[in-house]
């Protein structure tokens, strides 16, 4: 009885189709902040937000199929991303010292 | 059942911090938010039993990324609403965009033959024993390379922080 219990509170009931569901809106809401947004360090975050739906999704995979490796590769995706996030800020320091902003539109001088 | 009335209250909580990154005005409304976003995130890693991966992910989304997004928009000045408004054309293109593209998502892995599974195997998996174990044999030469690449990184950023003179 102590054994099922116990095994009741560890196993998530829910089915894993709603982590797909989750990290899919997670995903779009993502995408759609960088198609919308102007200023490029609410792009950097929603680069982040996206980055994070994915790894959301490689864990319940992991978890669910009882395969490490998906957690290994999520544990590599956040050390590239906090390279990723560092590097991108300061490039964005560099430019804000150069032009004064960071709205995207005023940066097009790199358009082809 | 518990755990349902968990993830569904994570889920809002993650879904709607989301929301907020995307449509606040302001900077900095937009980075607490994201710390929102990310703490109900490790709170799905534990939920997934995945410990190690939910305090890696606290300790460098909560810790590190949000100090360095925080500490930039306070140096750039933007906490204001500075965003020029632009017109509601490219708003309502990317909103029908991203709608889209989660459609289209949503459908495609309906209708794929992925295996999804109905519950967790090992309850064991995601602890710090056995991530360390797979991550200093399997996956050693990566987790070197992992760290020359912080390595580049991190003189790349003084680099192109510094002030030029």
């Amino acid at each position: 009885m102590q054994e099922t219990i116990q095994v009741a509170q560890n196993l998530p009931s829910t089915p894993q189709t709603w982590y797909l569901i989750l990290s899919t809106i997670l995903f779009s809401i993502g995408v759609m902040g960088v198609l919308f947004r102007r200023n490029a360090i609410i792009i950097l975050m929603c680069v982040e937000l996206m980055l994070n739906a994915v790894n959301l999704l490689l864990v319940s995979y992991s978890s669910y199929s009882g395969n490490l490796e998906g957690q290994v590769f999520v544990f590599f995706v956040m050390v590239v991303a906090a390279a990723e996030v560092a590097v991108g800020l300061a490039l964005l320091v560099s430019i804000y010292r150069n032009i004064a902003s960071t709205d995207i539109d005023v940066l097009s001088r790199m358009k082809w | 059942m518990g755990s349902e009335i968990i993830f569904y209250i994570l889920s809002a909580l993650s879904i709607f911090s989301a929301l907020v990154v995307v449509f606040s005005k302001n900077p900095i409304y937009s980075v607490l938010s994201l710390i929102v976003c990310f703490f109900s995130i490790a709170g799905h890693y534990v939920m997934l039993n995945a410990q190690f991966l939910a305090i890696v992910h606290i300790i460098v989304y909560a810790g590190a990324i949000m100090v360095l997004l925080l500490f930039t928009v306070m140096l750039l000045n933007l906490n204001k609403e500075s965003e020029p408004h632009k017109s509601n054309l490219i708003k309502v293109a990317a909103i029908v965009t991203g709608g889209l593209l989660m459609l289209t998502l949503l459908a495609s892995l309906r209708t794929s033959q992925l295996p999804v599974y109905v519950s967790p195997t090992d309850l064991g998996l995601g602890t710090v024993q056995t991530v360390g174990k797979s991550l200093f044999t399997d996956y050693l030469l990566p987790f070197e390379i992992s760290s020359i690449l912080f390595i580049s990184a991190m003189i790349g950023a003084v680099v192109l922080a510094k002030k030029e003179r």
